[in-house]
């Protein structure tokens, strides 16, 4: 009995596949033809960003951000990757595991209205809309190195805000030594929470002095305008001497706790992934090197430089501990 | 014609269809912001899934009894042969683009390198006697030989989970189509042994 279903899981595999290049073939049609209809129109870029957000897609291009001042500490001489790259080649499992799906599905979430969570150690505790949340601080362009842990990285013109300065706002107590942040638990926008790829919802943690270094953001933009939904919209954390897993997307809860905090990939493959993952290219992963990476649009590897290149601002951090458990 | 050339003729047209369509993505620039990553992944699926299927061949026939399926069993495992050689080729020049000393270093240090090479050094063997001449100079250590199948792809599957990060579905789905069919392998191995066995006592 069992046997005879062998032929069934063969062809069930090989027919989504096919189905999947014919379906991007389509696309690919129905893209052309649209880019044709735009360009006899003589529309501007700035119309079918419109037809975009009518549409309720949120996967292109976000709203222009009004008021954003350039930052010195943003990290210069170094080309920055297209934007169609940052929002096409993305890990947000909630969305599905290959880079492909998080732009495919995540139109699926809102992420508006939103709000965000205050708990534990803190004065200020509450739940607070994302306009309230945002709106205290002037907005930031940071051109970061992002270094993720699979050894391929970017350069990324974020807008956000200075998590020191929203830590200042609640007021956290002596008590709390680490900060938590929760992604958004919805599995009706969220497939990817449906399964049980991870344990949801996703965790990911600093260690407050950490978190009040002046590198450390929330974003909530990309290229000048609203973050798109692949990207953690509405708000997501950015550590850029960290690898890529720790910017947790799409926050709704920020805890101030007195312990750390147990970190996804941490709980799902602990000889893995520790709890400080700072980029490290002497110690590799279990399964990998991490001397080098692929910039995403170049061809020959580069090497990975320690604290992906922010030693200077972030190294004092770590003084005393030793380097090989900061994984 | 009879149906079975036609039917091998058709699956190998269909079997170029993935490498095609690499092609064509190429082309139009459509390998997504990581071509090297993208094109590492697609050929290693299809290499993978090419075994999975020339698995299937012997089992299809002795359940279905159509004895020139096996005719399309030397053609299909030597697609997924095609497959993996570019998925080596594209770790080997893509990748590391001949950078030898890092590349010894990952095949010696890292399982998931290591049971990749071992794959491909198997599945080349199998290639390198797969021809009409082989199976008649090799004989009966050509039916030995070629039961290396069954470890490369024990050894492929273990490749593909350790690359990933977590269990993604089509690993899954190749999972459980390769225990089915090694499983079938064993029970038939079996079955046919005690037979054997009961005809032999029979005769005595």
């Amino acid at each position: 009995m069992l046997i005879r279903k062998a032929p069934d899981l063969r062809y069930s595999e090989i027919t989504p596949k096919s189905l999947y290049l014919r379906r991007r073939e389509f696309l690919q049609t129905a893209a052309g033809a649209a880019i044709g209809a735009a360009a006899a129109a003589a529309a501007s870029p700035f119309a079918a960003t419109v037809a975009a957000q009518q549409k309720g897609q949120g996967t292109g291009h976000g709203t222009k951000l009004a008021n954003v001042k350039k930052s010195p500490l943003s990290t210069t001489g170094e080309k920055v990757t297209p934007f169609d790259d940052i929002t096409s080649y993305n890990n947000f499992y909630e969305f599905g595991p290959y880079k492909e799906d998080p732009k495919e599905n995540a139109w699926r979430l809102k992420p508006r209205p939103w709000t965000i969570q205050i708990d534990g150690f803190v004065e200020k505790k509450g739940t607070f809309g994302f306009d309230e949340f945002t709106q205290p601080y002037a907005l930031e362009e940071r051109v970061y190195r992002m270094r993720c842990v699979e050894a391929w990285s970017m350069v990324i013109p974020w807008v956000g805000i200075p998590l020191k300065d929203i830590i200042a706002t609640y007021k956290p107590t002596s008590q709390a030594k680490y900060v938590e942040f929760v992604t958004a638990f919805n599995p009706a926008q969220m497939p990817g929470q449906s399964t049980r790829m991870l344990p949801w919802p996703y965790v990911e943690g600093l260690r407050l002095d950490e978190a009040m270094n002046p590198l450390a953001i929330l974003a909530v933009g990309l290229y000048e305008e609203t973050l798109p939904n692949q990207d953690g919209a509405p708000i997501r954390l950015v550590v850029p001497w960290k690898y890529g897993f720790k910017g947790v997307k799409s926050i709704a809860r920020i805890r101030f706790v007195d312990y750390q905090p147990k970190n996804t990939w941490q709980v799902m493959t602990p000889n893995e992934y520790g709890f400080f993952a700072n980029v490290n290219p002497n110690v590799d992963h279990p399964r990998w090197s991490q001397a080098s990476e692929r910039r995403i649009g170049e061809f020959l590897r580069r090497k990975t430089l320690p604290f992906n290149g922010y030693a200077d601002q972030v190294a004092s951090l770590y003084a005393g501990m030793d380097p090989k458990k900061l994984y | 014609m009879k149906p079975i050339v036609l039917l091998k003729r058709i699956i190998f047209a269909a079997a170029l269809i993935p490498a095609a369509a690499l092609v064509a993505d190429a082309v139009r620039g459509e390998l997504t912001a990581n071509p090297i990553e993208y094109i590492t992944h697609t050929t290693g699926d299809w290499a993978i899934r090419f075994l999975v299927i020339t698995l299937a061949v012997t089992p299809i026939r002795r359940l279905t009894g159509w004895n020139p399926i096996i005719k399309l069993r030397r053609m299909l495992g030597l697609f997924s042969f095609f497959y993996a050689t570019l998925h080596f080729l594209t770790w080997f020049v893509l990748d590391w683009f001949f950078d030898f000393r890092q590349m010894a270093a990952d095949v010696a240090k890292r399982p998931f390198i290591t049971l990749g090479m071992a794959t491909f050094v198997m599945l080349l063997a199998l290639a390198a006697t797969s021809t009409q001449g082989s199976v008649r100079r090799m004989g009966r250590r050509w039916t030995q030989l070629h039961r290396l199948i069954y470890v490369a792809a024990v050894t492929a599957l273990f490749h593909f989970w350790l690359a990933r990060k977590t269990v993604v579905p089509q690993f899954q789905v190749v999972l459980v189509a390769a225990v089915l069919l090694l499983a079938f392998r064993a029970w038939w191995t079996l079955r046919t042994r005690t037979r054997a066995h009961a005809g032999a006592s029979i005769a005595h």
